[in-house]
């Protein structure tokens, strides 16, 4: 009897959301039904979102992808010969050298789609645990400065240097420091959190025990928002197979050290991404942003020195210890070390993750990887880095994707979303939502966010209904000016971003006729 | 019908309503205790307060203050603050809209307000029927697959007007059966 076939099926909330499940008990049962010997495996996702549900069969000389697999195409894929023969239409070839995957350099997100998520045996075969096991190997003091030699910075958005974070805590004094993992990813366009949470969770909790082992941090919380139940039960699961495993708790790996990670749910405001909202909402707390200084990693969580990283950056750190700081710096342009999960969304024909160096174009990006707009039409917009980020016309995505090229051009990189708009678009209206969203999930803690993201929608309306506009634009964009440069956090002081972007970029968008204008 | 038998009718109501209160007042004691009474466990309480009944109930504030040694302000800032904690009971089923970029930019008003005219409700509204919550979101991490929708917890791409159209149906026609 020949041993059974292998078959991978991502069990990713985005692969789910198309389906996935039931391609995974169509396979099963067609598989029963024909006596064909097969082991399914759910994994996390490949990050080729465009062709979920993505069925992969494994063999001696590699995965073979096949997809987007619909349950009705189940059967006939079997009739074809599947899963021995690849003779389908569906059928993709190798996985590994499609060339959305092959363009990519997978450090961050190497075993996503390819590892059972919270096997550890598998995570600890494809290289899992090398990095803790470097990092126990050196003293603490040595991995902060391999931090910091990497050049890796914050994943979240704001680009800080990660080591130079983790310098702080560890040479704060106290009886208890933390480290907390935001993961509170509430931007429109970003999903690569979620997909290492639910595709590849050791990972992270791997970079977050060397961050524990590196400052003195025994406790760790992962900050999840409630619209990720599968990455907050995945997560939970994988830590139990940790603790079960002596990877978490006391004595780590037999070396005496002691960390305990904990989930926390959020419960649904963006503004808990804000970093200090974050930690006052671990503390049961509403939500609202602390005045700075201190920083968190002076006065963080009740009050202790704390850790507050992206998912993304902690799940940089194992292989900077593994590997050494060089092989992580070599990647990269200019004082953007290292490589950047980007997200294509929106209206984007290929969606999904691109792992590559900084450096890369947005065009290169949106055209190349992304194969343009879903709708076939022009593409006429980008906004890039959430909903805080700036509205980007098409002409100008020549620019090479660094932090410091993007703030130059008056743009920034956030967390790595895209999200691409074809010319069907209102760019007026783009600019009323930027000033809704702030009113709905400003803290309300300062006045120019509280009030302004109000009178901001107000006077958006007003133009978008023909009134003095060319008054009421002199008005949005002092309005911009103001929010900008009194906002106490990037909410109130970045809204005016894509407000302003919309303006400069897209002005004949805002140049409306009123009613009674148009009727003269 | 008569005066007697109303009055009857009324004070046994009141005497359920008085065993739900206190009844309710036990459970929130002992969610409270399940998390060590612990205030910074507050929005893990509001979760399983809300599991359990399907809303976060007017009583429930003084109770959790008081296992946790807040004050009843600050247990209601926290119920008020957050999107996801309702203060009165929902439809039977909750169907969320993603309204953010990523949705937009593949139609998510368009689908948005075709809901609202289906269902002939605004968002955060519940059909007349008692069936159906709309409710609509910023982000629910699909936005490579959009527009993006989550219907009794489970999360929805690519989402049209006619798919959820079927699924509404299909809903409401489960739920007529259960209540026969």
């Amino acid at each position: 009897m020949s041993a059974p076939i292998t078959i991978t099926v991502a069990k990713d909330a985005a692969a789910r959301s198309v389906g996935a499940d039931d391609v995974a008990g169509r396979i099963a049962e067609e598989a029963a039904a024909r006596g064909i010997d097969v082991v399914l495996k759910r994994t996390g996702t490949r990050g080729l979102l465009y062709l979920e549900p993505l069925v992969e069969v494994v063999t001696d000389a590699g995965r073979i992808a096949f997809g987007p697999v619909s349950p009705d195409d189940v059967a006939d894929l079997f009739d074809a010969g599947f899963p021995q023969t690849g003779d389908h239409p569906l059928c993709l070839g190798p996985t590994e050298e499609i060339p959305y995957l092959a363009r990519q350099t997978r450090i961050t997100f190497g075993r996503c789609g390819v590892i059972d998520p919270t096997d550890i045996a598998e995570y600890r075969a494809t290289r899992g645990f090398r990095g803790l096991e470097a990092a126990l190997a050196k003293s603490p003091a040595q991995v902060v400065e391999d931090v910091v030699a990497s050049g890796l910075r914050g994943r979240g958005g704001a680009g800080f240097p990660t080591g130079i974070k983790w310098r702080t805590v560890a040479a704060a004094d106290a009886d208890q420091k933390y480290i907390c993992c935001n993961a509170d990813e509430g931007d429109s366009g970003t999903f690569a959190d979620r997909i290492l949470m639910e595709g590849d969770p050791l990972h992270l909790i791997e970079g977050m025990t060397i961050a524990g082992i590196a400052v003195g941090a025994d406790t760790g919380y992962v900050y999840i928002r409630s619209e990720y139940p599968d990455a907050v039960a995945t997560m939970r699961e994988a830590i139990a197979a940790c603790e079960a495993a002596h990877l978490l708790g006391d004595d780590i790996l037999g070396s005496g050290k002691s960390f305990r990670l904990h989930v926390r749910v959020g419960a649904g405001a963006y503004i808990c991404g804000e970093e200090s909202a974050m930690l006052e909402s671990l503390e049961g707390k509403r939500g609202v942003v602390r005045a700075k200084p201190p920083i968190p990693a002076i006065a963080g969580l009740f009050g202790k020195p704390t850790i507050v990283n992206n998912v993304l950056s902690f799940a940089a750190v194992p292989s900077i210890l593994a590997d050494g700081p060089e092989a992580y710096e070599a990647y990269g342009f200019g004082k953007s070390r290292g490589t950047m999960p980007f997200q294509l969304a929106g209206n984007i024909a290929r969606g999904g993750l691109v792992e590559v160096a900084f450096g890369i174009t947005l065009k290169d990006l949106v055209e190349d990887f992304g194969g343009g707009t879903r709708s076939g039409r022009p593409v006429r917009a980008v906004q890039v880095g959430g909903p805080l980020g700036a509205y980007i016309p098409a002409d100008q995505m020549g620019l090479p994707k660094d932090y410091e090229t993007f703030a130059e051009a008056g743009f920034m990189v956030g967390h790595g979303g895209i999200v691409v708009f074809d010319d069907t678009v209102d760019m007026a209206e783009q600019a009323r939502f930027a000033f809704e969203f702030c009113e709905k999930e400003s803290c309300g803690k300062c006045t120019p966010c509280r009030i302004g993201a109000v009178r901001g929608r107000e006077t958006v309306e007003k133009i978008l209904s023909g009134q003095e506009v060319a008054g009421n634009v002199a008005l949005i964009e002092e309005l911009c000016t103001l929010m900008t440069d009194a906002s106490l956090c990037a909410m109130g002081g970045l809204t005016p971003m894509p407000v302003a972007s919309a303006l400069k970029h897209f002005p004949e968008d805002f140049d409306r006729v009123g009613a009674r204008e148009a009727a003269e | 019908m008569s005066g007697s038998s109303d009055g009857r009718d009324r004070s046994k109501s009141e005497a359920t309503s008085v065993l739900d209160i206190a009844e309710r007042a036990s459970d929130y004691a002992t969610l409270c205790e399940a998390h060590g009474n612990r205030p910074d466990a507050l929005i893990e309480i509001l979760h399983a307060v809300q599991a359990r009944f399907g809303y976060v109930p007017d009583d429930a504030a003084a109770t959790l203050a008081h296992a946790l040694n807040l004050s009843r302000a600050e247990v209601h800032g926290v119920i008020t603050f957050y999107h996801d904690f309702h203060t009165a009971p929902v439809g039977r089923h909750v169907v969320r809209l993603c309204r953010a970029e990523a949705c937009q930019a593949v139609g998510a008003h368009a689908l948005v307000r075709h809901a609202c005219a289906s269902y002939e409700v605004e968002p955060g509204q519940t059909t007349a029927d008692g069936s159906i919550t709309l409710e609509e979101v910023f982000c629910l991490g699909n936005c490579a697959l959009g527009p993006a929708a989550e219907i009794d917890g489970r999360l929805y791409g690519r989402m049209t007007a006619d798919r959820l159209n079927r699924i509404t149906a299909d809903l409401r026609s489960t739920t007529s059966e259960a209540a026969e």
